[in-house]
């Protein structure tokens, strides 16, 4: 099973390291990844998506608490939260087919950010459907590239991890 | 006033109650020894890093205090690996001060340089670099805070070259105040309640004692739990010690090597109260047949040692001190003749003993298992006793009978050889007093020998017992058990005379070759205020017995 986990970490050299080590180390995989900073600069944040068994979600949530520079970890699984990531897509543009890109770039709410008078490059979010579906859908256009953020997550309600 | 970096480090070492560090010098922590030359911490020089680790590891676990050692970069640092994983397999609180080449050449290959905490980081609790000496005081304290605190473990702290000979104001914080690092303590008394009317439903409970109660120091409030409940008691390697060993209810060790009723107990217990132990694969065998019938409640204050190896019914996630008062305040009101109540549970786990107990044959050869059992004799138990690693290390877990805590210094865990040596060092240099011994392989032995100088500079009287085989006898004895004795490569046929090489650096050699001279040998040994080798020229092909082999359940025991 996917989980999405969001942890709060103090914003400093090594940290991205002892959590990549964990993973490494115990043979569990990262599926995405996204790092940032948050409110207080002091506090990164991450959002990991990972997969396996419940009891390797309990490993790795456990051991992601054990680190000394981990504040908090919630594994959002089973709960309501939001997720989103963010896509550049650079498509090949023929006479023929750029109406049609357009078209559907509009459709998913993307917005063009570069044009060429051979390409254009998308910028759309979403979460892993929607991306799946748009990338499915400008596949025939012939896809240059493609740079995905990986997942960020927030839980509904009025309430903050 | 302005200090430098290395007043800083000293006196906050000094802060925190270190009197004693282990190391090593070199060209990039050459600030520090200077100013250690007139400092009042006591230094001992090793000769090897790897040892100041094993004995900062050994002053640590045989004195429940933190211990520290200092080594320059590159190599220095490098050396310290295998000891920093040991402690950090046996959650020993241990502080390693590592040289680090000037900021500014950080990343340049620098001469001497390695990315020390890049490699110790997965065995490591934690790991600081220090880049500003204002932020050292702050850095020594939270080090020594997280390795003695939670599960204890090694924290390693990198010290730039600059860093030491830079100045700052020194204040050194009083208490340290980590939003991310907050061990959880105290047992949650929902889980204790349930835990404790499931012991008293119980009808055959079993608690399974390991290095946590000793880190704990919960050994006393294990003592009167187990003892007011008539509940028996098997200890990990690593537990060994926290219950006396000789204590009717006491089953010995458990596990691969463990005693067949101890065994035996766990495989028909209906109650399995772990307590500070971890299910490592040595002891649970094959895990589907470890305790099959048991519900477990499970005691330790590291989450992620819990339901890790093993699924448990009631974890208990505390300090085993706290959590076992706890229960043992639970239990006071509870007046039944538990003496009566476990005597079928008790006399069943008499019948395991008597029909397999611990046994060799004394022949004309010398026994190994006869040496360890004739240290326990003599010393009466009363010694704090290392060990290598193999053969030797399960003799003398299943002989001698420790009865108190912090007296079996062993790498349980990572299994390292070279390890009892300087640990050995180290117990000798916080308990100056007591006998300490070594009770090594010819192996083993070899890979920190060179430590014989540190003990014969600082007058150390350590004791080494050699049960000298002639083999690496842990693997001869599975590669005649498992591979047609085909002994590849596990022949030591060219080792050093260890009575000369005593004798070259300045100790005492003693060798027996027949078995009436062990007691002599052993009694004169402990009369001499040197360093003593004893050389037990023992039967080549002893196997230590009884063996649960890797991937059996715990009942299928090879008993020969």
């Amino acid at each position: 099973m996917s989980h999405t986990i969001s942890a709060l970490v103090l914003n400093q050299p090594g940290v991205l390291a002892r959590v990549a080590g964990l993973f490494s180390g115990r043979g569990f995989n990262i599926e995405s990844l996204c790092v940032a900073e948050t409110l207080d600069p002091s506090i990164s944040r991450m959002t990991i998506v990972t997969r396996g068994n419940d009891q390797v979600i309990e490993q790795i949530t456990k051991q992601l608490n054990k680190l000394v520079d981990i504040i908090k970890v919630v594994d959002f699984f089973g709960s309501e939260y939001v997720d989103r990531e963010m896509m550049l897509i650079k498509v090949t543009s023929e006479s023929s087919s750029r109406a049609e890109i357009l078209r559907i770039t509009d459709i998913f709410r993307g917005k063009i950010v570069d044009v060429t008078p051979k390409s254009y490059t998308i910028e759309v979010s979403g979460d892993e459907n929607k991306i799946r579906a748009i990338i499915d859908l400008l596949k025939p256009m012939g896809i240059k590239e493609v740079v995905r953020t990986g997942k960020v997550a927030i839980s509904r309600g009025s309430k903050g991890i | 006033m302005k200090k430098t970096g290395a007043q800083i480090l000293l006196e906050s070492l000094q802060l925190e109650g270190v009197d004693t560090i282990f190391g090593f010098p070199g060209g990039s922590v050459i600030g520090i020894y200077d100013a250690l030359f007139n400092s009042p911490i006591r230094h001992i020089l090793v000769r090897h890093e790897q040892a100041a680790v094993h004995a900062a590891d050994g002053y640590a676990r045989s004195s429940g205090r933190i211990g520290v050692c200092l080594v320059t970069s590159g190599p220095g640092a490098t050396n310290t690996v295998t000891g920093i994983a040991t402690a950090y397999m046996d959650s020993i609180p241990v502080v390693v001060l590592t040289g680090q080449v000037s900021t500014g050449l950080i990343g340049n290959d620098a001469f001497q340089e390695a990315d020390i905490m890049g490699i110790t980081r997965p065995c490591t609790k934690h790991s600081y670099l220090v880049k500003d000496v204002k932020e050292l005081a702050r850095t020594i304290k939270e080090a020594f805070y997280i390795a003695g605190t939670g599960r204890p473990g090694p924290v390693l702290v990198d010290l730039p070259k600059d860093v030491i000979a830079d100045s700052a104001e020194f204040n050194y914080p009083e208490s340290v105040n980590m939003q991310s690092y907050n061990p959880t303590y105290r047992g949650h008394r929902g889980q204790i309640q349930k835990a404790f009317k499931l012991i008293l439903k119980a009808n055959r409970p079993l608690i399974y004692a390991g290095g946590g109660v000793i880190s704990s120091n919960a050994s006393e409030e294990l003592t009167t739990f187990a003892r007011t409940l008539s509940i028996p008691v098997t200890a990990t390697l690593m537990g060994l010690g926290c219950f006396p060993g000789v204590d009717d209810l006491s089953l010995g060790m458990l596990g691969m090597h463990g005693t067949y009723r101890a065994n035996m107990a766990v495989t028909n217990c209906d109650l399995l109260i772990a307590v500070g132990a971890r299910f490592d694969d040595r002891v649970t065998g094959k895990i589907d047949g470890f305790a099959p019938n048991a519900k477990i409640i499970h005691i330790d204050i590291d989450p992620t040692s819990i339901s890790k190896n093993i699924r448990v019914h009631i974890p208990i996630v505390g300090d085993a001190k706290d959590v076992l008062k706890k229960i043992n305040k639970l239990i006071q009101e509870e007046k039944e003749d538990w003496k009566s109540i476990r005597r079928e549970w008790l006399d069943q786990i008499l019948q395991w003993k008597n029909a397999y107990l611990l046994a060799y044959e004394q022949k004309d050869v010398i026994k190994p298992q006869y040496v360890v059992e004739k240290i326990y004799e003599i010393t009466k138990g009363d010694a704090i006793i290392s060990t290598e690693v193999g053969q030797n290390q399960m003799w003398t877990a299943q002989y001698y009978h420790f009865t108190k805590p912090r007296t079996l210094l062993t790498s349980g865990g990572l299994g390292t050889m070279g390890y009892g040596f300087p640990a050995a060092i180290g117990a000798q240099i916080a308990f100056p007093e007591k006998t300490v011994i070594d009770i090594a392989g010819d192996g083993s032995i070899q890979m920190n020998i060179q430590e014989l100088a540190t003990v014969a500079q600082y007058n150390l009287p350590v004791k080494i017992a050699i049960l000298n085989n002639r083999y690496l006898g842990m693997v001869r004895q599975w590669q005649g058990l498992f591979h047609n004795k085909r002994y590849s490569h596990t022949s030591l046929e060219v080792s050093p005379d260890f009575v000369k090489l005593a004798e070259a650096y300045g100790a005492v050699g003693l060798r027996a070759t027949k078995p009436e001279e062990v007691v002599p040998t052993i009694e004169k040994a402990l009369s001499i205020s040197k360093a003593v080798i004893m050389d037990f020229v023992v039967e080549q092909e002893e196997d230590v017995y009884p063996m649960v082999p890797v991937g059996a359940p715990l009942k299928e025991m090879l008993l020969v």
